[in-house]
C-alpha cells in the first residue's frame, strides 16, 4: 500500500481533476475527455510494451491507429451487392494475384543462392505483378467507385457488430507490425524511428486514396454503435423516469406543470447523451482494464525479465542464449496490436472513420508526449500520462485564454497584440506539451511515475 | 519535331520542377545530415526550424515592403534572408544552450535527444503559429516568369511550351552557390577539416586539440543559414505554410538517409533522387508517347505508373528499399 502511495495520489488528483471540468463545465465535457483519456491510455500501453519493455522506438502509431479504424469500418457496414457484383471479381482476382506474387518471391528467396540473377529474377517479379494487378484490378476499382458515388462508391463491410472490429484491428495492425517488423527492425534506434514513420505515412496514403476500399478523403459517416442512440433513448420511459428519479429534488422545486415538463425534457436531452458517453467509458474501461492485468502480468512473469534483459543489454541476452530478434519482433507486433485496438475504440467513439484526420503529430508524436511524461516501463506510468496529457491537450484553450488575459489585463480590449493573442490560444497546446516533454525529460527523464521493478 | 517537342514535354513537367524541388529539399537534408552527422542526433524539429527561419523572412519582407523597399525584378525576399538568418541562428543557439547542450555533455543515447527534438519540434511549432498564424502566406514579389510558355511557343514555333518560374531559377542558383561554398568550407578550411574529424571520430578530434564548443556552434550557424534559405526557397517557389513545412521533414529525412546519413554530398544528391523518382513516376507519359510513337501505336490510358496522391508514398518507399538493401545509404553514410 505504502510503496504505491504516489500512483494512488497521482490517479486520485486525476481523477478529481475530471471531476472539476465535469462540475465548472458540463458532464458532457468530462466524459469526453474522460473517453478519449481511456483510448490514449490503450495507445499509450502499446508504445510502453515497446519503448519501456524492450526500447523499440515505434514512431509508426499513426498507422496502426488508422488500420485500427479501417477494420472498424471494414467489419461494421453493411456490405454493398451492387458493388460486389460489379467489381468485386476483379478485386478478389486481383487479391489471389498479390498472394501468389508474394509466395512466388518467397520461393525463390527460400530455394536460390543469393546472386544477382536472383535479384533481377525477383524484381521482374515485382514489376511484372503490379503490371498485371493494375490491368485487372483498374476496371474492377472504376466500377466500384461508380456505383452510387455519393452515397457509398466502396465495397462496404462485413455488416457485423462493430465491437468485434476491436479484435479485427488488433489483428490488422499486428500483421501490418510483422510486416515492418521483418524489414525494419535491424535497423538502429533512430533509423527505426524514421522508417516507421516514414512507413506509416504510405499506409495513410494508400487508405486516403484507395477509395474502392475505405472511400477516403470521402469519409465514412454513420457507423453502426455498440451504445444506444440518443434520440432512441429521450423516448424510452424507464430512462426517462430515471432522469426524473435523479432530478427529483431539482424537479420539486417546480410548481407550474408544463414548466416542470420541459424541464424535464432538457434533462433527458442532456442525459441521454451524458448516458451514452458513460456507456462507452463502461466499454473502454473494460479494454483498458483486460490490457492492464494483461501487461502487469507480462511485466512480472519471465517473460517480462527476459525483455528488460534484451532491453538493457542486448549483446549479453543474446549470449544467454535469448533470441533477441524474434522477440524483437514478437513485442512490436503485440503493441502494435494494442494500439489496433485503439484505432478501431477511435473509430467506435465518433461513428466515422476519415482519412484525412490522421496526422503525425496528433497520433503519434503526442502518443509519444504521454509515454514520456507518464513513464516508460511503468503501465500505470503510461496510462496516466495519456490521462495527464490528453487532459491538457483540451483544457490548454481554456488555459491559454485565462493566462493571455491575466498578462495582458493592463491592455484595452482593442489593443492589436492581446487580440492577436486571444486569436492565438489554440496554440498554446502545442507551446504547452513541448516545454512539458522537454522540462520532463531534462528533470524527471523516467517521468512523472517512474519504472519501478521488484524482484519477488 | 515531334522528338524535340517531346523534348521540352519533360523539360517543362518534369526536369524543371523536381530541379526546383529537389534544391529545396538537399538544402534540408544536407541540414539534417550535418546535425547527424556532427551532433549525433535525428532532429525532428527539422520542418519546423525551416518554418521559423522562413517566418521571419517573411516579417522582413512585409517590412521592406511597407517601407517600399525592393530588389527590383528579383523577389525582396531576397533581401529579408540574411536578417531572417541573424535570427534563426541566434534561436538555435539559444535552443542548444537551453536544451540540448545538457544531453551533449551527459553524453545521452541518441534516442533522448530525438526525443528532446520532438520537444523543440512542438514549442517552435507553437511559436511559429503564434507569432505568424497557421495560415497560407505568399510573400513573392518580382517578375514571375524567366520565360512564359506562350512566348516560348512563339519564338521557337514548337507546339510545347516551356515556364520557367523565376522563383525556379534562384532556387536552382542560390542552392548550386550555397552548396558549392559548403563543400568548398568542409573540405578546404581548417574549421571545415576539423568539422569532418569530429563527425567522424569525436574522441580522436579531442585528443588532437579540436574545440568541440567551437564546432557545434558552427554548426549550428551553417545548419541556421541552411535552414533558412531551404525555407525561405521553398516558400517563395510555392507557398508558406507551417504544416506543411513540418510535412516536408519527411521527404527531408528520406533524402538524407537514401544518400547515406551523415555525408553532406550525399545529401545534397539525395534531394534530387528523391525530387526526380517522385514526379517521375507520378507524371502522365500520355503526350510524350503521342509524340514519340507513330500515330498507330498512340496510348489510350494515361500511362501513369502510380497515381499522383502516392507522391509521397514514392520517396518513403524508396528509402525503404535503400535502408533494406544498401543500409548506409547510396553513397556510404555512417554504417548502422
Amino acid at each position: 500500500m505504502r510503496k504505491n502511495l504516489n500512483v494512488i495520489a497521482a490517479y486520485s488528483i486525476m481523477m478529481g481533476l475530471i471531476i472539476l471540468v465535469g462540475i465548472f463545465q458540463s458532464w458532457n465535457i468530462a466524459l469526453s475527455i474522460f473517453n478519449l483519456c481511456l483510448i490514449s491510455a490503450v495507445m499509450t500501453m502499446g508504445a510502453n510494451i515497446q519503448w519501456g519493455y524492450a526500447g523499440l522506438i515505434n514512431f509508426g502509431i499513426m498507422g496502426f491507429t488508422a488500420l485500427g479504424g479501417l477494420a472498424a469500418v471494414l467489419i461494421s457496414v453493411d456490405p454493398v451487392q451492387e458493388a460486389w457484383s460489379a467489381g468485386g471479381f476483379n478485386i478478389l482476382f486481383s487479391l489471389f494475384l498479390i498472394i501468389a506474387m508474394v509466395l512466388a518471391v518467397r520461393y525463390i528467396l527460400k530455394n536460390y543462392k543469393k546472386s544477382k540473377n536472383r535479384t533481377y529474377i525477383i524484381a521482374a517479379i515485382i514489376i511484372l505483378g503490379i503490371v498485371i494487378i493494375r490491368f485487372i484490378s483498374e476496371p474492377g476499382i472504376e466500377a466500384i467507385e461508380g456505383v452510387n458515388p455519393a452515397k457509398t462508391g466502396f465495397l462496404g463491410g462485413l455488416g457485423l457488430p462493430i465491437i468485434f472490429s476491436w479484435v479485427v484491428g488488433a489483428f490488422f495492425a499486428g500483421g501490418l507490425a510483422f510486416v515492418i517488423g521483418k524489414v525494419a527492425l535491424g535497423l538502429r534506434a533512430d533509423y527505426l524511428a524514421i522508417a516507421t514513420l516514414l512507413i506509416s505515412e504510405i499506409v495513410i496514403a494508400i487508405i486516403k486514396h484507395e477509395d474502392w476500399l475505405t472511400r477516403g478523403v470521402k469519409n465514412v459517416i454513420g457507423l453502426k454503435r455498440p451504445a444506444p442512440y440518443e434520440v432512441n433513448l429521450q423516448q424510452t420511459d424507464w430512462f426517462i423516469s430515471l432522469v426524473e428519479k435523479f432530478n427529483l429534488s431539482k424537479l420539486n422545486l417546480i410548481t407550474d406543470l408544463t414548466e416542470r415538463q420541459a424541464t424535464l425534457n432538457q434533462l433527458v436531452i442532456e442525459g441521454s447523451s451524458v448516458f451514452v458517453k458513460l456507456c462507452y467509458s463502461g466499454l473502454f474501461l473494460v479494454v483498458v482494464i483486460i490490457l492492464l492485468i494483461l501487461t502487469q502480468k507480462a511485466l512480472y512473469s519471465p517473460w517480462g525479465r527476459m525483455m528488460r534483459a534484451i532491453r538493457d543489454n542486448e549483446e549479453a541476452a543474446n549470449a544467454m542464449g535469448k533470441n533477441v530478434v524474434k522477440q524483437h519482433l514478437l513485442i512490436f507486433v503485440l503493441g502494435s496490436a494494442i494500439v489496433g485496438i485503439a484505432g478501431a475504440m477511435l473509430v467506435t467513439q465518433d461513428g466515422l472513420f476519415t482519412p484525412g484526420s490522421y496526422r503525425p503529430l496528433r497520433y503519434t508524436f503526442l502518443i509519444w508526449v504521454m509515454v514520456i511524461i507518464g513513464g516508460s516501463g511503468n503501465n500505470f506510468g503510461a496510462i496516466l500520462g495519456g490521462f495527464v496529457v490528453w487532459f491538457l491537450w483540451i483544457e490548454a484553450a481554456p488555459i491559454g485564454l485565462y493566462l493571455v488575459n491575466l498578462t495582458t489585463a493592463g491592455l484595452d480590449d482593442t489593443h492589436f497584440l492581446k487580440v492577436h493573442l486571444i486569436e492565438s490560444v489554440p496554440y498554446f497546446r502545442f507551446l504547452m506539451m513541448g516545454v512539458g516533454l522537454l522540462v520532463i525529460m531534462r528533470y524527471r527523464p523516467k517521468g512523472i511515475l517512474p519504472e519501478k521493478i521488484e524482484i519477488k | 519535331m515531334d522528338f524535340v517537342n517531346a523534348i521540352i514535354l519533360l523539360l517543362n513537367y518534369i526536369f524543371v520542377p523536381a530541379l526546383a524541388y529537389g534544391s529545396q529539399l538537399a538544402l534540408g537534408a544536407i541540414f539534417v545530415t550535418l546535425v547527424y552527422g556532427i551532433l549525433r542526433f535525428a532532429n525532428f524539429a527539422t520542418g519546423d526550424m525551416m518554418s521559423f527561419g522562413t517566418m521571419f523572412v517573411i516579417l522582413f519582407t512585409f517590412y521592406f515592403q511597407s517601407v517600399g523597399i525592393s530588389f527590383g525584378v528579383l523577389p525582396t525576399a531576397l533581401l529579408a534572408i540574411p536578417f531572417g538568418i541573424i535570427f534563426m541562428i541566434g534561436y538555435m543557439l539559444i535552443i542548444d544552450k537551453l536544451v540540448f547542450k545538457y544531453y551533449r555533455i551527459n553524453k545521452s543515447p541518441p534516442v533522448q535527444l530525438a526525443m528532446v527534438s520532438i520537444g523543440v519540434m512542438f514549442v517552435t511549432q507553437a511559436v511559429v503559429r503564434i507569432i505568424i498564424g497557421p495560415s497560407d502566406r505568399r510573400f513573392f514579389d518580382g517578375e514571375k516568369f524567366l520565360i512564359k510558355a506562350g512566348e516560348f511557343k512563339e519564338m521557337t514555333g514548337l507546339n510545347e511550351g516551356l515556364a520557367i518560374k523565376s522563383t525556379q531559377v534562384i532556387t536552382i542558383i542560390v542552392t548550386l552557390i550555397l552548396v558549392s561554398t559548403l563543400f568548398w568550407f568542409l573540405n578546404k578550411t581548417k574549421t571545415g577539416k576539423s568539422m569532418r574529424a569530429y563527425s567522424d571520430n569525436e574522441d580522436l578530434a579531442l585528443l588532437s586539440g579540436i574545440d568541440p564548443k567551437k564546432i557545434v556552434m558552427i554548426t549550428w550557424v551553417i545548419a541556421g543559414i541552411l535552414a533558412t534559405i531551404g525555407g525561405a526557397l521553398y516558400g517563395l517557389d510555392k507557398s508558406f505554410k507551417p504544416f506543411t513545412y513540418f510535412n516536408n521533414m519527411l521527404p527531408i529525412f528520406a533524402a538524407a538517409i537514401v544518400g547515406g546519413i551523415g555525408n553532406p554530398f550525399g545529401a545534397f544528391l539525395g534531394g534530387y533522387v528523391i525530387a526526380f523518382s517522385e514526379i517521375l513516376l507520378t507524371y502522365a507519359y500520355r503526350k510524350f508517347f503521342m509524340y514519340v510513337l507513330p500515330e498507330s501505336m498512340e496510348p489510350d490510358g494515361l500511362i501513369q505508373l502510380l497515381s499522383t496522391d502516392y507522391k509521397f508514398a514514392v520517396s518513403f518507399s524508396i528509402l525503404v528499399i535503400v535502408l533494406l538493401y544498401r543500409p548506409s545509404g547510396i553513397f556510404k553514410g555512417k554504417v548502422l
